[in-house]
């Protein structure tokens, strides 16, 4: 325990036996003369939403009124009338904004995903501009270490580098959180959003070489992996002329395909490569042949088409979207 | 083509939709007894409870067990001056129950005690410079916002009011490179988000400006082996993403992208068949939101017995066909 802050609502005596609240009436919850969907409450619930409906409704901004927030919020950190309130306490008592961060991190412990606790906190960040910044990278990193692919968490740490800065290192950490697991797609997705958006490294353009690499061994690696194959599609936006004519795309397609197994995504890129205009040579026709499970199939003598029937065929459950690929094929592939 | 009856026949085959243990299940949620904590933690979630639980009833059916009028008058409470409506009475306005509270009342054919302008006016003053909506005045913002805002604007004949092109800007500002959408701009697709852009885009007529074949594809790459749908991949499946994945798929026209029968079966395999609801995952504990989602996304399966539900504004297709064709 370590400040009042945390005291719970049943270690402390009831409000109505204290005598710092004698002088407020508390404010019984009206749901109506016949309530459609009674809410069913707890004794030291009810009592303590009565206090704080008339705390609420005098707009008491004192610091018990801040304690009193704190008791709401551990009830129900989903209310988000309580936090609207807590906010117009803090600014009216002008309070330490560092020690609330420290207050909402210690309440997000248990409640990583709720959404009114994550508005507070960029609240809260947003008033204390760049000097938060660190700490809120901080704090995002350690929820993330705890669920790496927390929603909230990464909304708010786009959020911070965006409004606060603190771009130097996130690359890295992206390439961090893929090291630990290559398939998370929320790390993916961050690295993309850094080598797009960061003011440090240039955009895309210039960083395609070295993310292409990078992007390639994580495909060989793990060929079965989604996020990486549409990572590298990701790189080429906007550029399909290089998308075709990077030998680098085309060759981890064939070395997957070469590989017999995990096949599917690298047939799927072959698919859309074919479909932008790149010319296959006889490697890759032999690589997809060589894939064709029964001979008793008729070859295809078009190798886009070839690519559908093979995919058809081993990726069953989604059987209809290859075989609308293959009846939408351009006429050139 | 695929043959429908062969899939009603299959969907028969593979055991039972349990709807009159669902309808119980249902009514037992609404007259929760004091002391339960769910009710609790859910205290600020009841208008989205009676949007998830009625429309369930709705379409199973049964909709003539419920007291309309009660339940008008207790929504009736809820709004608040600002013309926004709050999860509870005396609770403060959220844009969140103020779609509940327009589709709730578009359900029981109720719109006509709303004050139309006074709640349209609450909806259109959260739209910001950039053509995103807040959910609140304390400004968060977030796709979800801009489809609630959306929906409940053209259930109430009041699209007009807003800045329609910079609310599709804005959405497409959220695009992905992989076809789907985020929560903000960068932010990672999600099939949650990836409904409310869709669905905000369907209902304003811009379906055009989606990449159908891209996202389509990402959606049906939803789909794992046991039949169930994941909201982002290499997550767990769960009966909620029945319902975004499967009413995107079928906004942009890709639904027989997926394996139909295989997703029936799983959320099938979700349902408590001893005493009602539905769950995320076979074997794990019921609860409204997924009863909800579950029997929806059955009905965009056309599963038989259970009525046509709308994939946009998430409402039955007879409520929304009142709304939008006078019948
Ligand atoms: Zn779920």
């Amino acid at each position: 325990m370590d400040s009042d802050d945390d005291l719970r609502p049943e270690e402390m005596l009831p409000l109505s036996q204290r005598p710092e609240w004698s002088d407020v009436v508390p404010i019984p919850q009206d749901d109506g003369p016949n309530p459609v969907v009674p809410i069913a409450y707890k004794p030291e619930f009810e009592e303590t939403m009565n206090y704080f409906r008339a705390i609420y409704l005098s707009d008491e901004r004192s610091p018990r009124a801040l304690q009193l927030t704190h008791l709401v919020i551990l009830l129900n950190p989903g209310n988000y009338t309580v936090w609207h309130f807590r906010r117009l306490v803090l600014e009216a008592l002008n309070a330490d904004l560092d020690e609330e961060l420290d207050y909402v991190a210690r309440i997000a412990k248990k409640n990583t995903k709720n959404y009114q606790i994550w508005h507070h906190r960029r609240w809260v960040a947003e008033k204390l501009g760049t000097n938060a910044m660190a700490k809120e990278l901080q704090f995002t990193r350690k929820i993330l270490s705890l669920d790496a692919k927390n929603y909230h968490a990464w909304s708010h740490r786009q959020w911070v580098l965006q409004a606060l800065g603190g771009w130097e290192d996130e690359l890295d950490y992206c390439g961090q959180l893929l090291q630990d697991d290559v398939f998370n797609n929320s790390a993916w997705n961050q690295r993309y959003f850094v080598i797009t958006r960061s003011p440090l490294l240039g955009g895309l353009k210039s960083m395609r070489e070295s993310e292409v690499k990078y992007t390639v061994e994580a495909i060989l690696a793990n060929p079965e992996n989604e996020s990486p194959w549409r990572y590298l599609r990701g790189l080429y936006k906007g550029d399909s002329q290089s998308w075709i004519n990077d030998l680098q795309v085309s060759s981890v397609c064939l070395k997957v395909l070469n590989s017999k197994t995990n096949y599917i995504f690298a047939l799927s890129v072959l698919l859309d490569l074919l479909c932008d205009g790149f010319q296959a040579n006889q490697e890759f026709i032999d690589a997809v042949t060589a894939l064709r499970t029964s001979n008793a199939d008729p070859l295809d003598t078009d190798l886009a088409k070839a690519v559908c029937s093979v995919l058809e065929h081993v990726d069953p459950i989604r059987v209809n979207y290859w075989t609308y690929r293959k009846s939408n094929l351009p006429v050139s592939a | 083509m695929y043959c429908d009856c062969k899939l009603i026949i299959l969907m028969l085959q593979m055991g039972e939709l349990a709807v009159d243990k669902h309808v119980k299940y249902i009514l037992s949620v609404q007259k929760k007894r004091k002391d339960s904590f769910e009710a609790v933690v859910m205290e600020h979630l009841t208008m989205n409870g009676a949007y998830w639980g009625l429309t369930t009833l709705d379409l199973l059916g049964k909709l003539d067990v419920v007291d309309s009028e009660e339940i008008t008058e207790w929504i009736i409470q809820c709004q608040h001056e600002s013309g926004g409506f709050a999860g509870n009475i005396g609770h403060d306005p959220h844009i969140l129950y103020t779609l509940s509270a327009v589709q709730v009342l578009a359900l029981l054919d109720k719109l006509n005690v709303l004050d139309v302008d006074k709640v349209s006016n609450y909806i259109v003053g959260l739209q910001n410079e950039d053509g995103s909506f807040s959910g609140d005045m304390w400004g968060e913002v977030d796709t979800r916002f801009s489809y609630i805002a959306l929906c409940c604007l053209s259930l109430l004949h009041r699209l007009d009011k807003i800045n329609m092109e910079k609310a599709v800007n804005y959405i497409l500002s959220c695009k992905n490179v992989d076809g789907g959408f985020g929560c903000i701009p960068g932010g990672e697709s999600h099939a949650g988000q990836i409904f409310c852009c869709v669905g905000a885009l369907a209902i304003t007529g811009s379906l055009h400006l989606v990449d159908k074949d891209l996202l389509g594809w990402w959606l049906c790459e939803r789909q794992v082996k046991s039949g169930g749908l994941n909201g982002r991949p290499e997550k767990l499946p769960d009966v909620c993403y029945s319902w975004w994945v499967l009413s995107s798929l079928i906004m942009i026209d890709r639904v027989h992208w997926i394996n139909k029968e295989k997703l029936v079966k799983f959320i099938l395999n979700c349902q408590d068949k001893d005493n009602g609801g539905i769950s995320d995952r076979p074997d794990d504990a019921v609860d409204v939101f997924h009863t909800y989602f579950g029997v929806a996304g059955l009905s965009l399966l056309e599963y038989p017995g259970v009525k046509a539900i709308d994939p946009a504004y998430a409402l039955p297709v007879d409520v929304v066909n009142r709304i939008f064709l006078g019948r």
